[in-house]
């Protein structure tokens, strides 16, 4: 604690430990959704045959009572369990059982998360463990028909270094640079987005970081202030300077450990940051210390960066208010997006963040979403591939987000060239958000994540969302550590920039061009 | 500075029931009439508001479509008896090429005239084709961006339609040559004729007062009279091969007419140069296998001032058995005139396929210097694109039952939002002027070849077919 420069200290409060373990977290709802719907006839007479042959707990009948109560549909693995001899479809004297597909799988998620992904997201945020294999989920990527959702990684028969769990190391390290400034290591090649509060809600920025400080990794404040409550994770968290520059003071900036540089997001890129009135809470209006209930934008660009130059000041300003801080630049991904990371390089930050235009978790013109800046996948390489020829590769952190939603993704952009990732939806997943898309309307988020009114903050309690992203991060984990052991990799580093451990399923995949 | 160009707008709700994409939500027996859905669980009220709803019903067919897809409820009941679906109704809507999400977004723009926003990041496919196959590119940090939609900076949309010449001839401070003449519209949209199988009785003259109050043209039949003859400089009146001609005093008011192209066509500009000389010529050609090369030969003639490219209404050529899509056919036209060195001297309008106002955004980038469109100004009106337009067939949107202002405020409005999208695209890409837009390709970027030079280069050939 005395290394930390004077300026800094007189901002410290006592930091709060999390515990790293995985506890069960089930849906805060009544009913879980199910993949399959088991329907039981009037023919049914009640002999029980379904509930012991079962192996997964769909049918129930409560001890004294003849007659069965409501499935489990959730735990149904369907008609493939007609090949493990455990169909209660088959087994039932009577005929009177059927098992169909849920129709309302097909309402539920999008090209970019299909039904299969959020429900495997939610168990693993339940568990802290992949779904079990029987479910059949494909949890690896989503259904979108390019970048992440077409590349796969070959995975040699045997892998060709034998290697226990523990032997495998995934942290990264986010200051590449012999500045002085602190090494900072993360366990996990990841860290969380920015969300501002406003935009979320005060749970779900707490959960967010307990979740940081548990798996020693960040989280960042987003936009809208550094909420006091936020300040026993100041260690573990980034704030971010955005061109609205709602919140910032310099005593905020003397907090973190990372400071963040907002000039463009992934949703909107190019178009700055937008809360719309009826989030702007009176709670909001304080902390941002604006007028109540008005539409708040964050304009774009910074009116004072025109330059590289420009930048350079603004990270001066940072680094002398802030003498422990390491800089993290996010941009998004214009076609010229491999020379701003080369610029912001030069002048002085540690994190290069690519935002790609799939992510996002706030409210966006639909207009920006699908049309403004390239994919990430396509940016991870380009920026990578800059670096290298510039001869700068080792001495930035390479940090892409935008669309990545499962560890597999996280294993993508780091084989095409990134160091680590940073993710939002994904963790708004976790904690029960089912992308109806709503976060923006009205009172905001329906499911209590992505709100700011009180009643719907309700519906969440901390120590639920905290666990459940503790949860999540512990099984990405496992299917990342699982993926390297395959790869025999000893650490994720190693896979950084291993392009020739990936292949494209629209490509001849042999003699590149 | 010119005054700011704005479109006054106001909300026109809907005249029919909306038909949302989450509609059905089923009851099944063994309800608790616990009433959690209704008081608790629906955060929008929809049981309630569907309640009052049913009560006030006045049409048989209107079923309430209003629920937003949360989940919420089917979560929280008791008896987990709830089931929410995609409405069928709202996946019939369009067709494969104007989507129910297009329609959709198009209806809500009508109604509301703003931008559509939503949370949670983008949902659809990785890419697609025609439009869907590039990205406009944005500006970051070196290069600014321009703040316009909150109207800090001014972004201008407007364009001129004509002739231009490659150098002014001067002799001293006098121009040699006369200018042609120039036609300037504040966006680069032209609304182009409404296809014969939506004929509707006041449709053009919804259309009329729409282009008049938001300052654009409207591309009509010679039969149309307007209703106000103030509004003839909104109108540019299309003569087809076997149209009757325009009555000399009306056409004189107009300041562009459109003519099919025909072997005689340049005939027919003198015809009507020598009735109004400073009306601008637009001369339509149809985007058949030949329409490309002749929309070129016709750009390097001397007396063509505008060229107006149509494609069919899904964008893609006509009568070709494996059709090319119009942001292509564009840009094939527009590079052949650059290298024929005379893209500056010709106006192209480009139509066809135009559903979004992203599409304009990406139609002058491949090389339009404006485009037409008409199908989006009916879909305004709530028309479901069912096909059903034909004498004895019910319309589910009842468009032959609007009323004109409703027509026009809707129109307009949603005018108003794809201008302020425009705004919006360009304010990210750092430009200040969409004619600065036309053919800058290097403000985007496109699937194949951001493909070719990431994945290309580690994967080898892309197959075919894909």
């Amino acid at each position: 604690m005395n290394t930390l420069p004077e300026n800094t200290l007189k901002t410290r409060v006592p930091q709060e430990e999390v515990e790293r373990v995985v506890k069960p977290a089930p849906s805060r709802y009544r009913n879980e959704i199910a993949k399959y719907i088991v329907h039981r006839s009037l023919d049914c007479q009640r002999c029980g045959k379904c509930v012991e042959v079962c192996s997964h707990e769909v049918h129930v009948r409560k001890p004294g009572f003849e007659y069965f109560g409501e499935p489990n549909h959730h735990l149904c693995i369907g008609p493939a369990c007609a090949k493990n001899g455990h169909y209660c479809v088959t087994h039932c004297p009577q005929g009177a059982l059927q098992i169909r597909e849920n129709p309302m799988f097909k309402a539920l998620g999008d090209f970019r998360w299909p039904a299969d992904l959020i429900l495997a997201t939610w168990k693993m945020a339940e568990t802290g463990d992949l779904p079990s294999e029987a479910y059949d989920y494909n949890y690896e990527c989503g259904n979108s028909g390019g970048g992440f959702d077409r590349l796969r990684f070959k995975f040699p028969d045997r892998p060709p270094v034998k290697l226990t769990e523990d032997q495998i190391d995934t942290s990264i390290s986010l200051n590449k640079r012999a500045d002085g400034r602190p090494k900072i290591k993360i366990d996990v090649p990841w860290y969380g987005g920015g969300m501002s509060f406003g935009s979320v809600s005060n749970v779900t920025q707490l959960s967010k970081a307990r979740a940081a400080v548990a798996w020693n990794t960040f989280t960042c404040t987003g936009e809208g202030g550094y909420m006091e409550r936020m300040r026993p994770y100041d260690d573990h968290m980034i704030t971010q300077v955005a061109t609205g520059l709602f919140g910032v003071r310099e005593e905020t900036i003397q907090r973190v450990p990372i400071v963040e540089f907002k000039y463009a997001q992934g949703a909107k890129p190019g178009l700055g940051g937008h809360l719309l009135g009826d989030k702007n809470t009176p709670a909001v209006a304080k902390m941002r210390e604006t007028v109540l209930g008005i539409s708040l934008f964050s304009p774009f660009p910074f009116h004072s960066v025109y330059s590289i130059e420009d930048h350079m000041k603004h990270i001066d300003w940072v680094k002398h208010v802030n003498r422990r801080a390491l800089i993290s630049t996010k941009v998004s991904t214009p076609t010229d997006v491999d020379m701003v990371a080369v610029g912001s390089y030069s002048a002085g930050t540690h994190i290069v963040h690519i935002d790609g235009g799939y992510g996002g978790t706030g409210a966006a013109p639909d207009i920006a979403k699908k049309n403004i800046a390239m994919p990430i996948e396509y940016a991870i390489g380009k920026v990578h591939n800059f670096l290298t020829d510039e001869g700068v590769r080792d001495k930035v952190t390479l940090i892409a987000s935008g669309g990545i939603r499962s560890a597999h993704d996280i294993a993508k952009a780091i084989a095409l060239g990134a160091d680590g990732v940073v993710i939002g939806t994904a963790e708004l997943v976790a904690l029960g958000c089912v992308r109806c898309s709503l976060c923006a309307s009205g009172r905001g988020c329906p499911r209590g994540i992505a709100t700011t009114d009180p009643e719907l903050c309700g519906k969440m309690d901390l120590d639920w969302g905290t666990q459940r992203l503790i949860n999540l991060y512990s099984a990405w984990r496992k299917v990342l550590v699982g993926i390297l052991q395959r790869l025999g990799l000893r650490s994720v580093s190693e896979l950084r920039g291993r392009t020739d451990l990936l292949m494209h399923l629209d490509y001849t995949n042999e003699g590149a061009s | 500075m010119p005054e700011k160009y704005h479109i006054k707008t106001q909300p026109v709700p809907p005249r029919r029931p909306r038909i949302g994409k989450h509609g059905v939500v089923e009851w099944r027996e063994d309800c608790a009439r616990c009433h959690n859905c209704v008081k608790k669980a629906c955060v929008y009220d929809r049981y309630k508001q569907e309640a009052d709803y049913i009560r006030n019903l006045s049409d048989v067919d209107a079923l309430f479509f209003e629920c937003m897809g949360c989940f919420s409820c089917v979560q929280d009941c008791t008896k987990g008896i709830l089931c929410l679906s995609i409405n069928p109704a709202y996946e019939k809507l369009g067709n494969h090429y104007w989507k129910p999400d297009i329609i959709k977004t198009t209806w809500l723009q009508a109604e509301t005239a703003k931008i559509p926003v939503s949370g949670a990041g983008y949902r659809g496919p990785f890419s697609g084709l025609g439009f869907d196959s590039m990205w406009t590119d944005m500006s970051e940090i070196v290069r600014p961006t321009r703040d316009g939609i909150h109207g800090r900076e001014y972004i201008s949309t407007s364009v001129d339609i004509g002739r231009k010449p490659p150098f002014l001839a001067l002799n001293g401070d006098q121009a040699v040559a006369k200018l042609p003449p120039l036609v300037s519209i504040p966006m680069p949209l032209i609304i182009d004729l409404s296809s014969p199988t939506h004929t509707l009785p006041q449709l053009d003259a919804i259309i009329e007062q729409t282009a008049a109050d938001t300052g654009l043209i409207a591309i009509m039949d010679s039969r149309y009279r307007p209703v106000d003859d103030a509004n003839l400089e909104h109108i540019a009146f299309y003569l087809g091969s076997d149209s009757p001609p325009v009555p000399k005093a009306a056409l004189r008011k107009t300041r562009l007419v459109e003519v099919a192209d025909s072997p005689a066509v340049m005939e027919r500009i003198k015809e009507i140069k020598s009735i109004h000389p400073e009306i601008v010529v637009s001369i339509r050609v149809e985007l058949t296998a030949a329409g490309i090369g002749r929309a070129i030969e016709l750009a390097g003639l001397e007396a063509v001032e505008v060229v107006h490219v149509v494609a069919d209404s899904k964008g893609n050529e006509l009568t070709a058995q494996k059709p090319r899509f119009v942001k292509d056919m564009i840009r094939q036209i527009h590079t052949a005139l650059i290298e024929k060195g005379i893209r500056d001297e010709i106006t192209l309008m480009a139509g066809g396929g135009i559903a979004l106002p992203e599409h304009v955004a990406k139609a002058i980038i491949c090389g339009a210097d404006l485009v037409t469109i008409n199908l989006p100004l009916l879909i305004a009106l709530e028309c479901h694109l069912c096909d059903n337009c034909q004498p004895g067939m019910p319309c589910p949107a009842r468009l032959e039952k609007i009323d004109f202002k409703y027509g026009v405020g809707r129109m307009t409005n949603l005018i108003a939002a794809w201008h302020d999208q425009l705004i919006e695209v360009m304010g990210a890409m750092g430009m200040r002027e969409v004619r600065r837009l036309r053919g800058d390709v290097g403000r985007a970027m496109f699937f194949e070849n951001l493909e070719e030079e990431t994945f290309g280069k580690l994967f080898g050939f892309r197959k075919e077919g894909l």
